[in-house]
């Protein structure tokens, strides 16, 4: 084991892109996106895992990126909302914006990285408080399933179409 | 949040040697309790030992039938694990009914048992707290206590333990696997939390620098089994209030019968009054009422959190009235 420091050279795969940065080892990887990579997309809400706004994937898994340090997350591969978008909107971009399923708009990109988080943990059979993770995905579960995501504009009912019309509900 | 060294563990050993000569020292392992902490000033170590890069991320039989949990399995993955939830249901439950999916896709099984309680003096550095300021006072004795403690507290801390998971290994006499300078160890889950007393900042019967890599669980036993969490909102909440229980019952009679309530008191609770109670007698909802009845003789509410004891007795009484039913 080296000795240790109070800062480490991380490397990163951000939205397909390496990244290689000296960071303080107080950095979240939240702050490292935002203040060092300009990747402003995901948000800072309340900084303290509560509310889903800084949600990204981790190689491919849902996380709350301001609870993350940078330096514990070396070597991995981070989706924001800024890499979801092909030439064409994600799906669940596109469902978002069909079914104005936000007001202010600042919990978005983490609702929108944690449905695709979600739905993938729902393909890998994944239970859920409410259901054994087989059969049709309803609002409960929906409702359930993204509860680390909150809106203080309470567009939930147009989030829950959103997510419903991606995932191939009703 | 205060400036600190990090190093990634590579063998148990290494980290171990680490932390235990070091009070400043902390393991890292999702973090999400731990981060947090130190944003708020709670925690301020001068050095993180990352043991999740470990190979404790596994789960697997152990030649008894029974279940080897690593310290490092994610809360998430340790829920959606196919023997887990075919043989421990109750714990899959228990997983599924805390934190957030993002969380639990990140918390580890061994940071759940030691997350600290989420007592709003606690976690305020400018109030006293005896358990991050020992000899400070408690100010949630006269003051915020709706959700605080109504077993085994003192007048030193009335503070609750906010885990869900460890209320179902109390429940299904899991074992905790430790490791320090003096070599690895098992300790009975319910063993592994101090009695409050007068110095609630010790916590654990373990010492400071054990490293948890592992909780056992002993084959499963017969019968029906459930986990029940009672909060403020439907989803994403702390408990006010949870019981995990097992009950076989064979021909009206209880025989196997495990209770842990959750919420009440600073570690998990085994209510061993409630089980000796049932144990034997017909599987009725007046037993079941008065073992409830029985077991929260003990209780001392405090001004603002009595409602917690007729809610626990009607948990209890709901949880085992579903399972003798069933």
């Amino acid at each position: 084991m080296t000795v240790p420091q109070l800062g480490t050279t991380v490397r990163l795969m951000v939205n397909g892109a390496p990244a290689v940065l000296a960071v303080d080892n107080r950095t979240t990887l939240l702050d490292l996106l935002r203040d060092r990579l300009d990747r402003t997309g995901t948000k800072k809400g309340c900084d303290h895992g509560q509310c889903g706004a800084c949600t990204v994937l981790l190689d491919g898994r849902r996380v709350n990126s301001c609870l993350l340090l940078a330096v514990a997350v070396d070597g991995r591969e981070v989706t924001t909302v800024e890499g979801l978008a092909d030439d064409e909107p994600h799906p669940m971009q596109a469902a978002f914006i069909a079914h104005d399923a936000f007001q202010c708009g600042y919990c978005t990109p983490g609702q929108i990285c944690s449905a695709i988080g979600m739905l993938d943990e729902l393909a890998a059979g994944w239970p859920s408080a409410v259901s054994d993770g087989v059969g049709h995905l309803d609002d409960a579960e929906i409702r359930e399933r993204m509860a680390g995501n909150i809106c203080r504009c309470g567009a939930y009912a147009n989030i829950v179409a959103a997510i419903r019309e991606v995932a191939g509900g009703d | 949040m205060r400036e600190f060294a990090y190093t990634r563990a590579h063998d148990v050993d290494s980290a171990v040697a680490l932390v235990a000569d070091n009070p400043g020292a902390r393991y890292l392992g999702g973090g999400t309790n731990l981060v947090d902490l130190m944003k708020l000033g709670v925690e301020r170590p001068d050095l993180l030992v990352d043991v999740t890069g470990l190979p404790l991320d596994e789960v697997t039989e152990d030649e008894a039938g029974g279940l080897l949990i690593g310290a490092q399995v994610r809360n998430s993955d340790l829920a959606a694990h196919p023997l887990v939830r075919h043989r421990y249901p109750m714990l899959s439950e228990a997983v599924l009914a805390g934190a957030s999916g993002q969380l639990r896709n990140v918390a580890t099984t061994g940071g759940n048992l030691v997350q600290r309680t989420r007592c709003g003096y606690f976690t305020d550095p400018s109030k006293p707290c005896n358990k991050r300021l020992p000899g400070s006072g408690c100010p949630a004795v006269e003051g915020l206590h709706h959700n605080h403690a109504i077993l085994g507290a003192s007048d030193h801390c009335v503070a609750t333990h906010p885990s869900d998971l460890a209320v179902a290994l109390a429940a299904l006499d899991a074992r905790v696997l430790v490791q320090d300078l003096a070599g690895p160890r098992e300790v009975p889950l319910d063993d592994f939390y101090r009695p409050v007393g007068d110095r609630p900042d010790r916590e654990l019967t373990v010492s400071d620098g054990a490293l948890i890599t592992g909780v056992l669980l002993p084959p499963p036993v017969a019968g029906r089994s459930g986990y029940r969490k009672v909060r403020e909102r439907a989803s994403y909440a702390f408990a006010v209030g949870s019981v995990a229980a097992l009950l076989a019952v064979d021909a009206g009679r209880v025989g196997e019968v495990r209770i842990a309530l959750g919420a009440v008191a600073s570690h998990p609770w085994r209510a061993r009054v409630a089980e000796r109670s049932v144990h034997g007698g017909p599987a009725t909802p007046a037993a079941f009422e008065a073992a409830a009845e029985a077991e929260l003789d003990a209780a001392r509410p405090l001004r603002d959190n009595a409602y917690k004891v007729p809610l626990m007795r009607n948990l209890i009484v709901a949880v085992l009235t579903e399972l003798a039913g069933r």
